[in-house]
């Protein structure tokens, strides 16, 4: 975005303090508009006539660097693009990285529905929320229209999930087009060779298009022409060789792309990247091998700038990494990630399980759970609300304190005089100071535990259970 | 009679209103652009470039509107129907070097050969990179390398590691001979963790002589790693150093909990490298770094640093971006921070996806074998670290190994193949 400062923004806001924003003051909304978590409509007078000009023009300066391009309509429409930094610790990046799995349209019909729904059902529970997967891509294998338009229309009635129609062919694009118009499908792609077929197919069925061509002056010139036309919802492929030199060259080709969009301000080329790790399975056939090399190519790509790809390999294996990395890249560095607190059951844990106390920082929660399950300890994980910060600070920083661990059991009605036969509590080794304090509030038994919960199962040989008093 | 009226004037004269006609109005003159003390900051130039637009836009239509035959002034731009250019407008794709990243990483050599005192064959050459990884701002003069895990006693393992190492897991020599032979290790570490008070507490002395076995069965180089008990290690870790003394090991490690200048002191002595090791901190490394370098007396060519690996899932998000930070800071001249660096990959097991038989959850879609799920998860966590500019990878699956060493010399510019057309992925049959 052009303006960087709240005080720049303030100039263009009603500047009359109504709060309707849920702000106290249009200076605190400026800084929201500065950091991306409030958007300019949330503000109710600037949407007043008075207010139209000033309105139009932060929105332009408002505006992300990278164009922000939307594929599918509805509650499944996914935004692509719209950054404005190059490394995420400046800000954060937006719009996670699409991944559209293909589909093909020589697949027997029975095949082609199953695997969508492995499309589209595809989820994996991760901090309190599921990774999916967003887009079907329909690829035109067998160069006849009519069996592409089949697959096409099989793949819209069977999900929702935003389409890529996939062919070179500007009349198989036209009619596939002709059944999906409504659905908003990006459509792929214009080349040196069809462009003027393939921006008229864009224009009338208003589609986003994706443009390819590894020669970054041939793609520059391709979505120069494209905005004259009056296209702007397009979407660049500097092509994903999938090893060699020409590996090397495509990661270059994304990294100058997205630096001469963001750093240098290039307008002509701000628009979001496709990346195609599929191309893996160009050189490889074995299933593993492919997969493997798929899945490597899409993270070099998720790192670096891919604001959408197209990829193949429904493997676990394959799909696992891969919407972690993305959750990785993507997640806010700016908000801690926390854990829902409360009293958590790791393995089947009994009236003489131990009772083990962190923080709700996701990072350490998820490793303390990891050890004890992974150890096979059978035990009562009571996360507390330290507002997302690790047992060392928050001790230090009074966020964990022997109220806060009181609460957590009294808000999850877990009674340890009632669910143990011991009524202990261990505390991590970093929070030992707790001790009394903790002794005092809740009136149990309090144990220390060892500083890093790797060493929790030798602990647990020594000490557990606890000798009788 | 002419009167002078500015274009801003002009702008906000008309630009409010929905102008159809215009009826007795004569503009004659210059038409003055006033840009008066208006300092033009790119940021500035753009929004006045939005404001002339605006105003151009009602200039226009005000020519229109008096007959003026403008739009054939402004050629086809300017006409209602759309555009149709009949070929592409030829355009030229250009973007500038990184100007900021002036300094280089500091050079560091592990192992020491004959003619340097040591008994390795190779010698291992990190750091001097001038921009982050595989970018093409400059040349990176070394490729990323991989350092094997070996363990002085038997320990848990995932399975799908275990298997590898099953014939040699009660013989340390044994097993860094394999990874070296049969896995392409660069280097071997040996981790001393029977010394850990918790564990068997075996003595420093057991420990150097741990050491000098690896060293015996193996030419590359080492890293020496403690058992992680902070009481413990400046003892083992001196003692292995002294009997390693000018092999040019890597220490791993010294950190800021505990008597780091004794490991300092032992690596100057006994000419090794000093691993610093900080957890996720990037003022911690810092200072960590200072400390070495001021208070003990380290040369800043034998300092790396491990500002510690989170697995894929369980915080590679704040390593990543910690090690991204460290690194532009010391590509931008931060002295105390461009150091090569070193990721304990292997931690991508302790994810549950890695090694657990199926997903716990059963809204989860199923897992697939974890036979196939724990390498590429320990690959994954390496090569998005490789990216974040980390050079040296501690690791344990053979296929891990193999694939990150394909993926970042590939990267790094080192391996060719056929060039071959891209273009038939949409029809291609898979």
């Amino acid at each position: 975005m052009k303006l960087n400062s709240p005080l720049q923004v303030y100039k263009y806001l009603p500047q009359i303090n109504c709060a309707e924003c849920g702000d106290a003051t249009c200076m605190a909304f400026g800084a929201h508009l500065i950091d991306r978590s409030k958007k300019l409509e949330d503000c109710p007078p600037i949407l007043k006539d008075g207010y139209k000009k000033k309105y139009m023009e932060l929105q332009t300066l408002l505006a992300p660097e990278i164009r922000q391009v939307t594929i599918g309509e509805g509650e499944h429409a996914k935004k692509i693009g719209g950054d404005d930094i190059i490394y995420r610790h400046q800000l954060t990046f937006f719009n996670p990285t699409a991944f559209a799995y293909d589909v093909w349209d020589t697949m027997p019909e029975q095949e082609l529905v199953d695997r969508v729904n492995k499309i589209s059902n595809f989820r994996k529970f991760y901090v309190g929320k599921f990774l999916k997967v967003e887009m079907v891509a329909v690829r035109c294998v067998s160069g006849d229209t009519m069996k592409f338009t089949g697959a096409v229309k099989k793949v819209a009635e069977t999900t929702k999930l935003p389409m890529v129609l996939c062919s070179f062919d500007p009349a198989a694009l036209r009619a596939a087009l002709e059944i999906v118009k409504d659905r908003r499908p990006l459509i792929y792609a214009a080349t040196e060779k069809n462009w003027g077929e393939v921006a008229e197919l864009a224009l009338k069925y208003k589609v986003p298009v994706v443009l390819f061509s590894p020669d970054l002056d041939t793609l520059k010139s391709l979505a120069v022409t494209f905005q004259e036309m009056g296209l702007k919802d397009l979407v660049l492929d500097p092509g994903t060789y999938p090893q060699g030199k020409q590996l090397k060259e495509s990661f270059e080709r994304f990294v100058k792309l997205r630096r001469a969009g963001i750093k240098e301000g290039q307008k002509d080329i701000a628009y979001p990247i496709m990346s195609v790790p599929m191309n893996a399975w160009l050189v490889y056939k074995d299933t593993v091998t492919a997969s493997y090399w798929e899945t490597v190519l899409a993270s070099v790509f998720i790192v670096r700038y891919a604001d959408i790809m197209i990829l193949h390999s429904l493997e676990p294996y394959a799909m696992l990494p891969e919407v972690h990395l993305r959750d990785t890249i993507y997640t806010d560095p700016r908000t801690p990630v926390k854990v829902a607190p409360g009293v958590n059951e790791v393995g089947s844990p009994t009236k003489d399980s131990p009772v083990i106390i962190t923080t709700n920082f996701a990072l350490t929660y998820y490793t303390v759970e990891s050890d004890l399950s992974s150890n096979k300890i059978n035990c009562y994980l009571a996360a507390v609300d330290t507002d997302g910060i690790g047992v060392e600070a928050s001790v230090a920083g009074g966020q964990l304190t022997a109220a806060k661990i009181n609460d957590t059991f009294q808000k999850a009605s877990f009674d340890l005089k009632e669910k143990t036969t011991h009524s202990t509590l261990i505390l991590p080794g970093l929070a030992a100071r707790l001790q009394g304090d903790v002794e005092d509030v809740t009136g149990l038994r309090v144990m220390i535990g060892p500083p890093d919960s790797g060493r929790i199962p030798g602990w647990m040989e020594k000490n557990w259970p606890p000798k009788q008093k | 009679m002419t009167k002078k009226i500015k274009l801003s004037e002009l702008g906000s004269l008309f630009g409010g209103l929905d102008i159809e006609a215009l009826e007795g109005v004569r503009i004659e003159g210059d038409v003055e652009l006033d840009l008066g003390q208006m300092g033009l900051n790119p940021q500035m130039a753009y929004a006045l470039g939005h404001e002339t637009a605006q105003m151009a836009f009602h200039l226009m239509n005000i020519s229109r509107i008096l007959g003026y035959p403008i739009d054939q002034m402004l050629g086809t731009a300017a006409q209602q129907k759309p555009v149709r250019p009949n070929k592409l407008i030829e355009s030229k794709f250009g973007v500038a070097r990184n100007e900021e990243w002036k300094t280089p990483i500091q050079e560091v050599v592990l192992g020491a050969t004959s003619s340097d005192g040591g008994s390795r064959k190779s010698t291992v050459t990190l750091g001097g990179e001038v921009a982050l990884p595989y970018y093409f701002d400059g040349p990176m003069p070394h490729r990323n390398h991989i350092t094997m895990d070996v363990f002085d006693m038997p320990i848990n393992m995932a399975k799908a590691v275990k298997s590898n190492y099953e014939d040699v897991i009660n013989s340390p020599a044994e097993w860094a001979k394999k990874v070296v032979r049969d896995f392409g290790a660069d280097m071997v570490t040996i981790h001393l963790i029977s010394t850990d008070p918790n564990i068997k507490d075996t003595s420093p002395k057991d420990a150097a002589k741990t050491v000098e076995d690896v060293l015996q069965a193996v030419d590359v180089p080492i890293v020496i790693g403690g058992s992680g008990n902070p009481e413990k290690d400046p003892a083992v870790l001196e003692k292995a150093a002294e009997a390693a003394e000018g092999e040019r090991c890597l220490l791993a490690s010294a950190s800021l909990n505990l008597d780091y200048a004794r490991i300092a002191e032992a690596a100057k002595k006994y000419n090794h490298v000093v691993l610093s090791w900080t957890q996720l901190e990037i003022n911690a490394q810092k200072e960590l770094n200072r400390k070495l370098m001021k208070q003990c007396g380290v040369a800043r060519e034998n300092i790396i640093m491990d500002p510690t690996t989170a697995a894929l899932g369980y915080g590679l998000d704040y390593a990543y971006t910690n090690m991204e930070r460290i690194r532009l800071a010391g590509l931008s001249g931060d002295m105390e921070l461009n150091f090569p660096m070193s990721s304990g990959t292997t931690n991508a097991w302790g994810a549950r996806e890695s090694w657990m038989v199926s997903s716990p959850l059963k809204e989860d879609s199923d897992w697939g074998p974890r036979e196939y799920r724990g390498p590429i998860w320990e690959i994954i966590t390496g090569l998005t670290l490789s990216l974040a500019g980390n050079d040296l990878f501690m690791m344990m699956h053979p296929t891990a190994v193999q694939v990150l060493k394909e993926i970042t010399q590939t990267l790094y510019g080192s391996k060719e193949t056929e060039p071959m057309n891209i273009e038939n992925w949409v029809s291609a049959v898979i």
